[in-house]
C-alpha cells in the first residue's frame, strides 16, 4: 500500500515536473526588439494586441516598440537595411513575404532559417501552400508570416452607388460608363491619393492584372511575359485615362486622406488594399461596398507581412518566444481582427470578424493567387521600387511609350540577375 | 519732418520681417500649451485659453498605448553624444589651429586648405564607405561610434575656429618664448592655452549646435531606438499617423530647446562661430 | 637636436587630424568613386568593374533629371531670397534703429535650429488642409486676413511644391545673411562714408559706388555657403516633405539615400554621391583655391 502510494507520488511528482520544465523554460527576461512600420490606427492596435499577448506571457521581458514611421514601410526598409549592413541588427524586423524577404535578406545571408520552428510549432500544418511558398527558399522557412492582404479591392460608396442606380464595375468598359456617369453628376467618379508615391504603382498593379490575367501577369516578373507585350501598352493607356478621372488634389492627400472623399459622399470609388477594411471599422465608417477591381474576380493579388529572424540578433530565445507569438492561433487571431486583415493560418476562427474578412477568408481559399509587386511579393526590392518610380511619375506626365520604355529597361535590368 | 516717413517705414518692414520669423516659433509654443480638447488644426492660430503641458509630457514620455516612444531617450543620447564630441573636436582643433598658426611648415598651408575641404563635402559621398568601416571597428550603431563620426567629421569646423582664434594672438608672444628656450608643448601650455577661453567657447557651442542639430550621422549610424539622438527620434515620431500634430510640435520645440538656450545665453560665442564658418579670417 | 625637435613636434601633433581627414575624406570618397564604377547594385557587394554604366543610367533616369532642375530652381530661389533680404535687413539695422538687439536676435533665431525641427513646423504650417478641414495653417491665416489669392496648395503641388521648401530654408536662413551684411557694414569706416557725404554724393550714389562693392567679398563669400548648403539639403527635405507628389520636392541627396538603402543600389547611390561632390566642388574648391593663394 505503501509502496504503491509511493510510487503513485513519484509519478505525479514526475507529471508535475514534466509540465512544470515548459512553465520554467519560458520565464524569459532582458529585452527583445521589435521594428515594423505598424504605427497608423488598425495596424498600430494590432500590434499592440500581439504585445499583450508577449508581455502577459513573458512579463519579464522589456518589449521595445521600435516602429519606423512612413506608409507601405518605405523609411522603415532603408533604417533596416543601414543597421543590418553595419552589423547592428534589430532583434526582429517586419518583412513583406515574397522576394522582398528572399531577395535582399535570404539570399545574401543576413536571416536564419526558422524550418525548425515551423516544424515544432506545427505550422506547415497550420499555414496553406501558398503562404509556405512565399516564405520559402531553399527547402528552408525563413519568416513568419502574420497575415494576408488582398491588393485588388475596388472599394465604393454604397449611397452613391444606390442614389444613381449603380451596380458594382466588373469589367473596363463598366468601369468607365460608371465614370462618366458620375462625372456628369458632379461627383469624383474614382479617387486616389498619391502623395507618398506608392499608392499610384498599388492601383496599376490591379490593372495590370486585370489586363494579362493571374498567369501573364505573373509571367511578368517571371520574365515569361514581355514588358514590350501589347496589353501593358493597353493597361498603361488605360491607367492614363483613369487618371482623368481623379479627384484633381490627389497628389496632396494620403490613401486615407483620399478616402474621406468616400467618407464625405463625395467620391465613389478608389482600389486600394484591404487595410482600407481596417481604416473604415477605426473612423466608422459603414456605408460601403467592395469588388474585386475590374477584370480580376476570381484573383487575388496577395501580400503579405513576416517577421524574421537576423542573424547575429541580441536576444534569440526571446525573439523566437515572439514569432511563437505571431505564429499561434490565438496571436493570429487578435492582430487580424485589429488590423483588418485574414489570418495567415487557415484553422483560426474568424466567425466573429466582420463581412469583407470573411468574404476575403472565403475567396482566399478559392481564387487564383498572385503576387503585388509594390508590396515586395512579386519581385526585388530594387525592381519594385524603380517600377513605383515610373508609375509615380506616370501619373503626372501619362506618357505612355516612355513609361514602357523605363518598365522595359528595368525588367531587363533585373531578369539577368 | 521728412525723415519719419522713411522710418516709419523701415520700422514698419522690420516688424513684418520679425513676424515671419517667430511665427513658426508662436506656434510652437502656443501649441505645446493648449489642451487637447483645443488642439484641433483649424484653431492652429487661436490662443490657448487656459495652460496645459500634456502635449510636452507625451512628446517627454510617449505612450504604450497609443503604441509611440517619447523623446527623453534619445534626449539622453544626444546629451551623452554632444558632451564627449563637441569636447573631443575642441581639443584637436585647439592644437591643429596651434600648429597651422604658430609653428607653420612647409604645406603647412597645403595641409590646412585640404582639411578644410571636409567641411564642404556632402556625407552622402562617404557614407557607404562609413557604415562599412563603422562595422569593422564594431562601434556602428552605438554611441561611441557617432561621437568618433562627429569628432572626425568635426575636425575641419573646429580647426577653422581656432586657426582664425590663434592668429589674432601676437606671434612676437611665441617667438619671444622660443628664444627664451620653451618648447613646443611648453609654449603651448604655458601662452596658448590659458589664452584660449574664447576660441574654445566658440568652437564648443558651435560644435554643440551642429552636432545636437544633425540628422543625416544619426540616420546612418544609430538608427536603433536604444541610441538614436533626437532628432532622428523626432523625425520618426512626426511621421507617424498616430501621433496628434501638438505632441508632435511638442517634441520639436524640446529637439529645439538645448540649442535655443545656448543661443540665448551665449548668443555672443554662437554668432562669432556663425561669421568664421562662413568666412575666413 | 633641440631644432630638429621643435620641427617635428608639430607635424607629430598635427598628423592624426591630416591622417584622419586623409582616410574618412580623401579616402572613402574615394572609395565611394570606386564603387561608383562597379556593379554593386544589389545588398551583397559586386567588385565587378562596369565603367560609366551607372552614370549612364542615372543621367537617362528621370527622377534624377527632376532632381537636378529642383536643385537648381531651389538654389536660385533660396540663395537671392536670401542676400536680398539679408542685405535689405542688414541695411535697415545699420540705420540706428531702436531695439536693434531685439530685431538681430529674432532674426538670427531660426538658425540655432535643428532642419528636423523647423521641417517639422513648416510642414504643418504649409499643410493646405482638406475637404474635412478647409483651409489650416498659412492658407488659414492669408484667409482671415481676406488675402484668400495668396492660398495655394504649397508643397503638395508638384508645381511649387520645391519652393514651399526654399522659403522653409529661406526662414532659417536669411537672418544669418543679414549678420554677415550687418558685419561688413559696421567694419567700413564712418569716415569713408562721412567724406563721400561732403562730396555731394545722396545715399544712393554712397550705397552704390562706395558700399556695394566693399561688401562684395561678403556677398561672394555668402554665396559660396548658401551655395553648398542649397546643393547639399536633405534633412529639411526628409522632414517637411519627402519626395513629394511625382517628386516635385525630391532632391539628389534624397535619391542617394532612397537609392542606395531602400533601393538596393550601392553603387547606383554612389554615383548620385559622385555627381553632388561634382556640383559642390564646383563652387568650393575655386574658393578655396583663391583663398590658399591669398595665404601662400
Amino acid at each position: 500500500m505503501l509502496r504503491k502510494l509511493l510510487t503513485a507520488l513519484v509519478l505525479v511528482s514526475m507529471v508535475a515536473v514534466f509540465f512544470a520544465l515548459p512553465v520554467l523554460a519560458e520565464s524569459l527576461s532582458g529585452k527583445v526588439e521589435v521594428n515594423s512600420w505598424w504605427t497608423a490606427g488598425g495596424e498600430a492596435e494590432g500590434l499592440n494586441a500581439l504585445i499583450k499577448i508577449y508581455e502577459s506571457k513573458y512579463p519579464d521581458v522589456e518589449f521595445i516598440n521600435a516602429t519606423v514611421a512612413g506608409g507601405a514601410g518605405t523609411n522603415a526598409k532603408a533604417v533596416f537595411k543601414t543597421r543590418m549592413l553595419g552589423g547592428d541588427p534589430p532583434d526582429t524586423f517586419q518583412v513583406h513575404a515574397g522576394h522582398e524577404l528572399i531577395d535582399t535578406w535570404v539570399v545574401p545571408g543576413y536571416v536564419q532559417p526558422l524550418t525548425d520552428l515551423y516544424k515544432s510549432e506545427g505550422w506547415t500544418n497550420s499555414m496553406p501552400q501558398g503562404v509556405l511558398d512565399i516564405v520559402s527558399y531553399q527547402g528552408d522557412y525563413w519568416s513568419v508570416p502574420v497575415n494576408i492582404h488582398r491588393s485588388n479591392v475596388l472599394w465604393f460608396n454604397k449611397t452613391i452607388f444606390t442614389k444613381y442606380e449603380i451596380t458594382p464595375p466588373s469589367n473596363f468598359d463598366q468601369f468607365f460608363e460608371v465614370c462618366d456617369k458620375l462625372k456628369a453628376k458632379g461627383i469624383v467618379p474614382f479617387v486616389m491619393g498619391t502623395k507618398e508615391g506608392w499608392e499610384a504603382g498599388h492601383v496599376f498593379e490591379s490593372v495590370l492584372l486585370g489586363k494579362l490575367g493571374a498567369d501573364d501577369y505573373k509571367g511578368l516578373w517571371t520574365g515569361e511575359v514581355k514588358w514590350s507585350d501589347p496589353r501593358v501598352t493597353d493597361a498603361l493607356e488605360t491607367f492614363a485615362k483613369i487618371a482623368s478621372y481623379l479627384n484633381t488634389d490627389h497628389s496632396a492627400l494620403t490613401w486615407d486622406e483620399a478616402g474621406q472623399y468616400l467618407l464625405k459622399d463625395k467620391g465613389a470609388m478608389m482600389i486600394m488594399g484591404d487595410w482600407t477594411n481596417g481604416w473604415f471599422m477605426s473612423v466608422g465608417f459603414e456605408d460601403y461596398g467592395w469588388a474585386p477591381s475590374p477584370n480580376t474576380a476570381g484573383i487575388f493579388l496577395a501580400l503579405s507581412d513576416s517577421f524574421a529572424l537576423p542573424k547575429g540578433c541580441k536576444n534569440q530565445e526571446n525573439v523566437v518566444a515572439w514569432l511563437k507569438v505571431l505564429g499561434s492561433k490565438e496571436g493570429q487571431y487578435g492582430f487580424n481582427k485589429a488590423k483588418g486583415s485574414i489570418p495567415a493560418r487557415t484553422d483560426v476562427d474568424i466567425s466573429d470578424y466582420n463581412d469583407y474578412l470573411k468574404s476575403a477568408a472565403k475567396d482566399w481559399q478559392k481564387d487564383a493567387i498572385s503576387p503585388s509587386v509594390v508590396h515586395g511579393a512579386a519581385a526585388s526590392e530594387g525592381w519594385s521600387t524603380e517600377y513605383k518610380d515610373i508609375i509615380s511619375l506616370f501619373v503626372s506626365k501619362p506618357d505612355v511609350s516612355y513609361a514602357q520604355k523605363a518598365l522595359i529597361t528595368a525588367a531587363e535590368e533585373y531578369l539577368k540577375k | 519732418m521728412k525723415i519719419p516717413t522713411t522710418r516709419i517705414l523701415i520700422y514698419l518692414i522690420l516688424v513684418l520681417f520679425t513676424v515671419f520669423y517667430i511665427i513658426p516659433m508662436y506656434i510652437m509654443i502656443l501649441t505645446g500649451m493648449k489642451s487637447f480638447s483645443e488642439v484641433g488644426l483649424s484653431t492652429m492660430w487661436n490662443l490657448p485659453r487656459s495652460l496645459n503641458f500634456e502635449s510636452f509630457r507625451l512628446a517627454w514620455l510617449g505612450s504604450a498605448k497609443g503604441g509611440f516612444r517619447g523623446l527623453s531617450g534619445s534626449f539622453l543620447n544626444s546629451l551623452w553624444l554632444v558632451i564627449p564630441a563637441t569636447i573631443i573636436s575642441a581639443i584637436f582643433g585647439s592644437l591643429n589651429g596651434y600648429v597651422l598658426t604658430k609653428w607653420r611648415f612647409y604645406g603647412s598651408d597645403l595641409i590646412f586648405t585640404m582639411i578644410l575641404f571636409g567641411m564642404f563635402i556632402p556625407y552622402q559621398s562617404i557614407i557607404i564607405p562609413l557604415v562599412l568601416t563603422l562595422q569593422k571597428l564594431h562601434v556602428y550603431g552605438t554611441i561611441p561610434g557617432l561621437i568618433l563620426v562627429h569628432v572626425i567629421y568635426g575636425i575641419p569646423i573646429s580647426t577653422l575656429i581656432f586657426r582664425n582664434y590663434y592668429i589674432t594672438v601676437p606671434t612676437e608672444m611665441v617667438e619671444a618664448s622660443k628664444i627664451d628656450g620653451a618648447n613646443f608643448l611648453g609654449i603651448y601650455r604655458w601662452i596658448i592655452f590659458p589664452l584660449s577661453t574664447p576660441g574654445f567657447a566658440v568652437a564648443m557651442i558651435w560644435q554643440f549646435t551642429s552636432i545636437w542639430n544633425d540628422f543625416l550621422f544619426g540616420l546612418i549610424v544609430t538608427p536603433n531606438p536604444a541610441s538614436q539622438p533626437i532628432t532622428v527620434a523626432l523625425n520618426n515620431l512626426a511621421g507617424s499617423y498616430i501621433v496628434q500634430w501638438n505632441v508632435q510640435i511638442a517634441g520639436a520645440l524640446l529637439t529645439a530647446l538645448p540649442p535655443i538656450l545656448v543661443y540665448i545665453f551665449l548668443g555672443k560665442f554662437f554668432l562669432r562661430g556663425l561669421m568664421q564658418g562662413s568666412l575666413k579670417g | 637636436m633641440r631644432l630638429k625637435r621643435d620641427k617635428l613636434m608639430p607635424i607629430l601633433f598635427i598628423m592624426p587630424s591630416v591622417i584622419t581627414v586623409g582616410v574618412f575624406v580623401y579616402g572613402f570618397i574615394s572609395w565611394t568613386g570606386f564603387i561608383s564604377f562597379t556593379k554593386w547594385n544589389d545588398v551583397l557587394p559586386n567588385y565587378t568593374l562596369i565603367g560609366f554604366e551607372n552614370y549612364r543610367k542615372l543621367f537617362a533616369n528621370m527622377r534624377f533629371q527632376i532632381d537636378l532642375r529642383n536643385t537648381l530652381v531651389f538654389t536660385v530661389i533660396f540663395v537671392i531670397s536670401c542676400l536680398l533680404i539679408g542685405l535689405l535687413l542688414a541695411i535697415f539695422l545699420d540705420q540706428k534703429i531702436k531695439s536693434e538687439g531685439i530685431f538681430r536676435n529674432l532674426f538670427l533665431l531660426p538658425m540655432a535650429i535643428s532642419f528636423v525641427v523647423s521641417g517639422v513646423i513648416w510642414r504643418w504650417l504649409f499643410n493646405p488642409g482638406s475637404i474635412q478641414l478647409g483651409n489650416i495653417g498659412v492658407n488659414q491665416l492669408f484667409e482671415k486676413l481676406g488675402l484668400n489669392f495668396l492660398t495655394c496648395g504649397w508643397y503638395t503641388d508638384p508645381k511649387i511644391g520645391i519652393i514651399a521648401v526654399a522659403i522653409a530654408a529661406i526662414w532659417q536662413f536669411s537672418g544669418y545673411t543679414m549678420a554677415l551684411y550687418l558685419a561688413g557694414l559696421r567694419g567700413i569706416p564712418i569716415e569713408l562714408r562721412e567724406a563721400s557725404a561732403i562730396d555731394g554724393a545722396d545715399k544712393w550714389q554712397i550705397f552704390y559706388y562706395i558700399i556695394f562693392p566693399l561688401l562684395r567679398p561678403i556677398t561672394f563669400g555668402a554665396i559660396i555657403i548658401l551655395g553648398h548648403i542649397s546643393l547639399k539639403i536633405f534633412d529639411l527635405v526628409v522632414a517637411m516633405t519627402g519626395s513629394g507628389p511625382a517628386f516635385s520636392c525630391d532632391v539628389p541627396a534624397l535619391f542617394m539615400y532612397d537609392t542606395t538603402f531602400r533601393g538596393n543600389h550601392f553603387a547606383q547611390g554612389a554615383s548620385i554621391a559622385i555627381i553632388l561632390l561634382l556640383l559642390i566642388s564646383l563652387l568650393i574648391i575655386p574658393y578655396l583655391i583663391s583663398t590658399f593663394r591669398k595665404e601662400a
